[in-house]
C-alpha cells in the first residue's frame, strides 16, 4: 500500500496524435494543496482529467490511493470540479444531487443533499430546475455535486475564474476545512499571485512537460516553502523561455 | 525525427512490376486463352474480373476487423492507419463489383439490376464502407475517432453474417459456379493472383501516403513550436 | 445503472419533449405513406408491416440522438464517466431508455397504424406487441452505440443514419417478414424470428462490450 495519494510515472497523452502532455512524473502526499501553474495549452485542464480517470494515459503509470487509476474503486474518493458544471439543465438541484448520489452510492442520501444545499447557500432554490440559475449558482452547485460524495482528493481546474463572491468564499471555506480534514486537494490556475496562499506545494507547466516543481512533502509542512510572488515570476520566465 | 516504418524497399520496388506482369498475364488469358462460355458467351469473360473484386472486398473488410481489433488492443496508430487504408480500398473494389455485376447482368438477365442475394448484400457492404469512410471525413482525425472508427469496423464485420442469412432467405439465388472447365480455373487462378497484386500494391502505396501525412504533420508541429 | 434510467424518465417527465415529438413524427411518416399508395395497397399486410417499421426506425433515430445529446449539453457526459460505474452499465442504462421510450411510442402508435390501414384485429395479433418489443431492442441496442459515436462528431445528424440503416438491415428485413406474416395469421415464429432474436443477442452483448471504447477518452 502506497501512502501517496497521487503517483504519476512518465505520464504522456497525445491528442490528435501529437503530445500534449510529456514525461510527468510527481507524487502527491495525504493533505497537500498543489497548484498547478502554466499559459493556456500548457497542459494543466488535461493533466487534471487525468488525474479525474476522464481520460486515459497513452502510456505511463497513474497509481492513485495505491490503486491503477483505471480501477472504478478509485472514481469514488475523487472530485473533479471542471470548466463546465456536469448538471442537468432541467432537473433541480435536488434532483441533480440525487443522480449523483445514487451513482456514487452515497449513504443517508437526502440527508447528505440537504447539508450540501446548505453548505453552498442553495437551500431556497432547491426546486428551482438548473436552467434557470445564474453562472455563480450553477457553479456553485456544481462544487456540491464533486463533493456530494465526500472525495479524499479534489480536483479543481481553474476554480478562481468565473466564481461570484458568494462561490469564491465557499470555495476557500471548502479549501481550509479540506486542509484540516487531511484532504488533498489539487488545482490549475494561471495567477499565481490569488492562489498562492490556498497551495502548499507548486508545480509548473510548460508545453506539456513539468517545468518545476517544488519539493515532495509527505507530511504536512515538511515541503520547501513556496516561493514569493515575484520570486516566482522569475521561477516562471526562466523555465518557460 | 522518427523514421516512418515503411517496410522493406524490395517490396516496394518489384511489387509494381509483379502487378504489371500478373495483369497483363490476366488480360491476356482473359481475352485470348479461355474459351467462351457455353450459354453467355463473351459477357461471360467479366466474371474473372468481377468475381476477385468481391473476393478484394471481403478481404478489405477482414483486414479492417483484424486491424480495428488490434487497435483497440494496443492503441497502436499503424493497426489503425492500416484500417483506414483497407476500407478505402474494399469501398474501392466493392465499387469494381457494382460496376461489372450490371454489366453482365443486363445481357444476360436482361435487367440493370436485380434485388438479387449477392448484388444486394455487396451494395449493403458498400453502404457500410461508406459510412466507415464518411465518418473519417467528418470526424476528423484523432485518437477518439479511430476508436469510433475500429468500434465500427467491427460491428460491421459482425453484422456480416447476419446480413448474409437474412438477404439469403429473403431472395432467391445467385447463379452458381458449376462444373469449370481448366482453363475456366486456371484463368480465374490467375486473376485473383493478379487482383490480390494490385490489392497490396495500392494498399502498401496508401498506408505511405497515410504515414508521410503524419510526418508532415509532426514536422509542421515542430516548426511551429520552434518559431 | 438504475440511476441513470431513473434520470432520463425523470427528465423526459419534466420536458415531455421526447415523446411527443417522437409521436407526431411517426404519424407525419404514416401519412406520408398513406398519401404516397393507393388504397388497395394499403390493405395489403405487407405494406401495413413495412409501414409501421420505417416509421419505428425514423421515429427511433431521433429518439436515440436525443438520449444522447440531453447529455451533451453542459457536458454531463463527462459527470457521468466521472462515477464509478462501468462503461457497460452505462450502455445497458441508456439502451433501457430508448427501449423504454420507443416502447411508450409504439404503444400507441401501432395500434393507430393497424386502425388507419383498416386492418382486422385477430387472434394472431397477440404477437405484434412481442415482434415490436424484439425490434425495439435490436434497434436501441445498435442504435445507441452508433449514436454515441455520432453524437460527438460534427455532421452528427448526418452520420448517424448512415451508420445506422446498414447495419440494421437484417433487423429490418426480419422484423418486417415477422410482422407480415403475423398480420395475415401465418406461422411466425420461423426462421426469421429466430434471426430477429440472434440480432437482439448479438448487438446487446457487442453493444455493451465496446461501448468502453467509445466513451472513455
Amino acid at each position: 500500500m502506497s501512502t501517496w495519494v497521487v503517483e504519476a510515472q512518465n505520464l504522456h497523452k497525445t491528442f490528435a496524435w501529437t503530445p500534449v502532455l510529456n514525461d510527468i512524473s510527481c507524487r502527491i502526499a495525504p493533505a497537500e494543496a498543489v497548484g498547478i501553474f502554466g499559459l493556456n495549452g500548457a497542459g494543466k485542464t488535461t493533466l487534471l482529467r487525468l488525474l479525474a480517470t476522464l481520460l486515459k494515459p497513452t502510456a505511463g503509470r497513474l497509481t492513485l490511493f495505491g490503486l491503477d487509476s483505471s480501477e472504478l474503486a478509485v472514481r469514488r474518493k475523487i472530485g473533479f470540479l471542471g470548466h463546465e458544471s456536469y448538471l442537468y439543465p432541467d432537473l433541480t438541484p435536488e434532483e441533480n444531487l440525487t443522480f449523483y448520489g445514487k451513482a456514487y452510492q452515497v449513504p443517508d442520501l437526502k440527508d447528505r443533499i440537504a447539508q450540501q444545499l446548505e453548505y453552498v447557500g442553495l437551500q431556497d432554490w432547491r426546486t428551482m430546475p438548473v436552467r434557470y440559475f445564474s453562472r455563480g449558482m450553477e457553479q456553485r452547485l456544481s462544487l456540491a455535486r464533486a463533493l456530494l460524495h465526500g472525495p479524499d482528493l479534489l480536483l479543481l481546474d481553474e476554480p478562481d475564474t468565473g466564481l461570484d463572491p458568494r462561490a469564491l468564499s465557499t470555495l476557500h471555506a471548502t479549501l481550509a476545512q479540506a486542509k484540516d480534514r487531511k484532504k488533498t486537494v489539487m488545482l490549475t490556475s494561471h495567477d499565481f499571485a490569488r492562489s498562492r496562499e490556498l497551495c502548499t506545494r507548486a508545480l509548473i507547466l510548460h508545453r506539456g512537460r513539468i517545468a518545476w516543481q517544488s519539493e515532495e512533502a509527505l507530511r504536512p509542512g515538511s515541503g520547501q516553502a513556496l516561493p514569493s510572488p515575484q520570486e516566482f515570476v522569475e521561477l516562471y520566465t526562466a523555465c518557460t523561455r | 525525427m522518427k523514421k516512418v516504418p515503411l517496410g522493406s524497399h524490395l517490396v516496394d520496388s518489384f511489387l509494381p512490376w509483379l502487378t504489371c506482369v500478373a495483369m497483363l498475364v490476366a488480360l491476356a488469358m482473359v481475352f485470348l486463352y479461355v474459351p467462351n462460355e457455353r450459354v453467355q458467351g463473351e459477357v461471360q469473360r467479366i466474371f474473372y474480373f468481377h468475381l476477385p473484386s468481391a473476393w478484394m472486398a471481403f478481404l478489405g473488410f477482414f483486414i479492417v476487423a483484424g486491424a480495428s481489433a488490434a487497435f483497440l488492443w494496443q492503441g497502436k496508430r499503424s493497426a489503425d492507419l492500416l484500417a483506414q487504408a483497407a476500407a478505402e480500398l474494399g469501398m474501392v473494389f466493392c465499387s469494381l463489383v457494382l460496376l461489372t455485376g450490371p454489366l453482365w447482368a443486363r445481357p444476360i438477365w436482361g435487367v440493370w439490376w436485380t434485388w438479387d442475394p449477392r448484388l444486394t448484400m455487396t451494395l449493403v457492404l458498400w453502404l457500410i464502407y461508406a459510412a466507415y469512410v464518411l465518418l473519417r471525413v467528418f470526424a476528423g482525425d484523432n485518437e477518439t475517432v479511430a476508436r469510433y472508427a475500429a468500434v465500427l469496423g467491427i460491428v460491421g464485420v459482425i453484422d456480416i453474417p447476419l446480413l448474409y442469412i437474412s438477404i439469403r432467405l429473403w431472395r432467391g439465388i445467385h447463379p452458381k459456379v458449376e462444373q469449370m472447365a481448366p482453363e475456366m480455373a486456371w484463368t480465374l487462378l490467375v486473376c485473383t493472383g493478379a487482383f490480390v497484386c494490385v490489392f497490396t500494391w495500392l494498399l502498401r502505396l496508401r498506408l505511405r501516403s497515410l504515414h508521410l501525412r503524419d510526418e508532415i504533420r509532426a514536422l509542421r508541429q515542430h516548426v511551429v513550436a520552434a518559431s | 445503472m438504475w440511476a441513470i434510467l431513473w434520470k432520463d424518465i425523470l427528465l423526459e417527465l419534466r420536458t415531455k419533449e421526447r415523446v411527443s415529438a417522437l409521436f407526431v413524427l411517426a404519424l407525419l411518416i404514416i401519412l406520408v405513406f398513406v398519401f404516397a399508395l393507393t388504397p388497395e395497397q394499403l390493405k395489403q399486410p405487407a405494406f401495413g408491416s413495412a409501414l409501421l417499421w420505417v416509421a419505428l426506425v425514423f421515429a427511433g433515430m431521433l429518439s436515440i440522438q436525443r438520449a444522447l445529446i440531453l447529455e451533451q449539453e453542459r457536458n454531463c457526459f463527462a459527470g457521468l464517466l466521472l462515477c464509478p460505474i462501468d462503461p457497460g452499465q452505462v450502455f445497458f442504462a441508456k439502451f433501457l431508455s430508448n427501449v423504454f421510450f420507443l416502447t411508450v411510442v409504439e404503444a400507441v402508435v401501432a395500434p393507430l397504424t393497424l386502425a388507419l390501414l383498416g386492418l382486422s384485429f385477430s387472434v394472431s395479433l397477440l404477437g405484434l406487441p412481442l415482434v415490436l418489443l424484439l425490434g425495439i431492442i435490436g434497434f436501441s441496442a445498435l442504435g445507441t452505440l452508433c449514436a454515441a459515436i455520432a453524437v460527438r462528431t460534427r455532421a452528427r445528424e448526418i452520420i448517424l443514419p448512415l451508420m445506422l440503416l446498414p447495419l440494421l438491415v437484417p433487423l429490418f428485413i426480419a422484423a418486417v417478414h415477422v410482422t407480415g406474416a403475423l398480420l395475415v395469421g401465418e406461422v411466425w415464429t420461423g426462421t426469421w424470428f429466430r434471426v430477429l432474436v440472434a440480432f437482439d443477442v448479438i448487438f446487446v452483448v457487442t453493444g455493451w462490450l465496446t461501448f468502453g471504447f467509445v466513451v472513455q477518452e
